[in-house]
């Protein structure tokens, strides 16, 4: 069957020669770009995409599908469904599933579930060591051979630089992308939060700055000198976007991604609560902003509490930083030293996030409101073009990990496309998501930019109905 | 008359206004001659339920406050639970649901993790009073400090307030810091570096400092607390040995001559006696330890009065 995307904006930064207003679609496989007034086929279903922007499909770089080992919270086909509401037509789901994807089989059954139930692409990051337990090298080539593209021991960084630096020498052989979470665990245990004067204030352990940055930098160094290319996760400190934007300068093989929630809130949602604030700056106590002890109200109510802190929607890894961090997030963003955007879709159930903030599990669910985020916090307030966006969605995760077809829209390449209203104003609530978790910071809020609809393999897996 | 607090729940003190903590304080003063008297029970809270919810061990808040509640005839009923809600299968929520069908009027609760008090008040119908959170606040124990100091200096505005110790863990030091810079006085915060957070600095206002030594806390200071230390914290390489903090941190009747020689001392106890405090000063003259556990009483009955549904307007 043939499909014809007709009449919008379209965007591929891998492929800027292609000139068109409609992409021909067929069997699975991009055609042809067609440009106002060339001859299309009379055969083909037409999708009108006036006034929205076509991009290659958006490739999630870091989720979190639960599946094997812990299917309340997430499976592969849940996941995948929320992944194709948010625009995004390939996932590659970290290997901490139970038990840990550290062999091929494991890889191999991940690739034939999304074949079987999933409507997004899913392409598996193995382990770096066995079970991730950071001492015995897990099989990365016969991994590789069965579809996964890195691997990485993400959550439970690999703590010793000598395991490390050997994981290094051997991907390189595999050619495959080694993601660390960066944290030094013995700067960061028992943290919940990021280490500063909210959490000082909160009587919340921190997880410091520094943890991260010690931690890039050790990654660094041995990139530089094993050759291997270093891929930081959800990187969230000053320090460790100066380290990598130096090492890019230096020419070391390193590349980085940030989240939304990284890139939106800052450590101030932990104890303002998290209400859409269509600002990134939380002002819901300013006698923290001002740094001054002194708060409180004459004029307080009984029928007024007290703001909601202490969510544990709140609580990820890496922890929602300071206003200092976010806003070196915001101009590595800008200047191209963060290469992708990523969800960390880590979904839990309610009733793990239920728990004291310290008890609680860290992480939340990211897919369905990445691009609302991205549009609403970086397009519309001038930090990037729509095209880095694409860049930044598409492009970027398709090299680093070397997915071949895909990220792009040039005529032979998968037909896996990402439809974008950037004028569209929507709310996004907990009810109506397609996970099977509801650990999010975001219900409730309103976006500026949304996703309208996501083709895979030629597939309209995805439309958005119109808002009641 | 207009009450004087007129909140809901009482989870910290940061939250407050002076007018609000002053008018818990001059409530507080009305009910400490109840427990000088021969039968000690007014029935201002008869027919009032309330739970001592404690999740961590305890056995002088939680007496206070039971003896606060009784004093004040209403029902008081103590739920200790080894740990967390975790340890018996259920959620924090389930905990705070199954309590509520039970309709109680306040919940006083401690607990060993930050922000436990917050999160129960956002489902629970009752009124929710922090005994103390993890490292967060302990606010009855501020307003009970803060009682003990102006029952004996008459004001706190412009005192000089000396808090050593490990303001790090400590919810009694974020409480009263909150709790004396709101009411005018100037604390002064020492400690070895590994206790003493850095990023303190960044909360000075005109009424708080942070001093490289114990030494400079103390010089001129009318008011010194000790804040207790936790063995444990040796255990995590906070300081050498408890031999090394009592020499170099410890309050002795030599460090306690460089305060005002009208200085009192305050302890919230349990003390470590020979480590954050020599036993001839916590014995001492100057020392109002004692009085704390006292004034303590007359605060709870003050902050469950206020808290637990009495009467508005006059």
């Amino acid at each position: 069957m043939k499909l014809l995307i007709a009449n919008g904006h379209l965007i591929d930064p891998a492929a800027p020669e292609n000139t068109g207003t409609s992409v021909l679609v067929e069997a699975g496989k991009v055609v042809a770009w067609i440009k106002p007034g060339e001859a299309v086929p009379a055969d083909c279903e037409v999708f009108d995409a006036s006034g929205l922007l076509v991009a290659p499909g958006f490739i999630d770089m870091h989720v979190h599908l639960r599946e094997p080992g812990q299917e309340h919270k997430e499976t592969i086909a849940s996941g995948c469904a929320a992944a194709v509401a948010g625009g995004w037509t390939s996932v590659c789901p970290m290997p901490n599933t139970q038990p840990v994807n550290d062999n091929a089989a494991i890889t191999r059954y991940m690739i034939e579930q999304a074949e079987r139930a999933a409507v997004a692409n899913v392409f598996p990051i193995g382990a770096i060591t066995k079970s991730s337990d950071g001492s015995e090298l897990a099989e990365m080539g016969e991994m590789k051979a069965a579809g996964a593209v890195a691997v990485s021991d993400d959550g439970r960084p690999v703590p010793n630089a000598g395991i490390m630096r050997r994981a290094m020498q051997y991907a390189r052989d595999f050619d495959l992308p080694v993601i660390d979470h960066c944290e030094d665990k013995s700067l960061s245990s028992g943290g919940v939060m990021h280490e500063g004067k909210i959490s000082l204030l909160l009587g919340l352990k921190g997880m410091p700055a520094l943890a991260e940055e010690i931690d890039a930098v050790r990654d660094i160094l041995l990139a530089k000198e094993t050759g291997a290319h270093i891929h930081i996760a959800h990187v969230s400190t000053r320090g460790a976007i100066e380290a990598v934007r130096r090492a890019k300068n230096e020419g070391i093989n390193v590349t980085c991604e940030v989240t939304p929630h990284h890139f939106t809130l800052t450590d101030r949602a932990v104890e303002c609560g998290h209400s859409c604030p269509h600002e990134r700056r939380f002002d819901a106590n300013p006698s923290v902003a001002s740094g001054n002890f002194v708060g409180g109200t004459d004029d307080a109510d009984k029928s007024v509490r007290t703001p909601s802190a202490y969510d544990t929607n709140t609580k990820m890894a890496p922890p929602l930083r300071s206003e200092e961090h976010l806003e070196a997030i915001i101009e590595g963003i800008r200047d191209g030293t963060i290469d992708a955007i990523a969800t960390d879709h880590a979904p839990h159930h309610a009733d793990e996030k239920a728990l004291e903030y310290d008890r609680a599990p860290f992480g939340i669910i990211g897919l369905e409101t990445a691009i609302g985020l991205a549009l609403t916090e970086l397009v519309h307030k001038g930090v990037i073009s729509l095209e880095r966006l694409v860049e930044m969605c598409a492009t970027n995760p398709a090299r680093i990990f070397r997915i071949e077809g895909r990220g792009t829209l040039t005529p032979g390449s998968h037909a896996d496309v990402t439809l974008i209203d950037p004028a569209l104003t929507w709310t996004y609530t907990n009810a109506e998501s397609r996970s099977r978790s509801r650990n999010t910071p975001f219900d409730g809020w309103q976006f500026n930019g949304g996703v309208v609809a996501s083709i895979v393999g030629g597939r309209i897996v995805y439309q958005r109905m119109e808002e009641k | 008359m207009k009450k004087p607090y007129r909140r809901r729940d009482l989870l910290g003190i940061r939250d407050l206004s002076p007018a609000e903590i002053v008018g818990i304080l001059d409530t507080a003063e009305t009910f400490t001659e109840i427990s000088s008297r021969e039968v000690k029970k007014v029935p201002a809270l008869r027919g009032k339920t309330i739970i001592n919810l404690f999740f961590e061990a305890s056995t002088r808040t939680r007496t206070s406050f039971e003896l606060a509640a009784k004093r004040l005839s209403a029902d008081a009923v103590n739920i200790s639970v080894s740990s967390s809600s975790l340890s018996k299968g259920e959620t924090l929520l389930d905990t705070a649901l199954n309590l509520d069908a039970m309709a109680p009027d306040c919940i006083v609760v401690r607990h060993s993790s930050a922000g436990v008090p917050h999160q129960l008040a956002k489902v629970s119908q009752a009124a929710i009073v922090n005994a103390g959170d993890g490292s967060n606040e302990h606010p009855t124990q501020a307003l009970l400090d803060a009682m003990t100091i102006r029952e004996h200096k008459k004001h706190i505005d412009g005192l000089e307030v000396a808090i050593v110790g490990d303001i790090l863990h400590s919810r009694v030091a974020r409480s009263n810091i909150h709790l004396l810079t709101k009411l005018g006085a100037n604390v002064r915060i020492a400690g070895p570096g590994t206790l003493v957070p850095g990023d303190l600095a960044s909360f000075v206002s005109d009424g708080l400092t942070v001093c490289p030594h114990v030494e400079d806390a103390l010089h001129g200071a009318d008011v010194v607390m000790i804040l207790r230390i936790q063995r444990e914290r040796q255990d995590s390489a906070y300081f050498p040995t408890l031999r090394e903090y009592s020499i170099h941190y410890g309050l002795t009747n030599d460090r306690l001559d460089l305060a005002r020689k009208d200085a009192i001392v305050l302890h919230p106890g349990p003390m470590n006696r020979g480590i954050e405090i020599a036993s001839d000063v916590a014995d001492g003259s100057r020392s109002l330890i004692l009085d704390q556990v006292k004034y303590g009483v007359a605060v709870r009955m003050a902050v469950l009065y206020l808290a637990s549904g009495s009467p508005t307007g006059n």
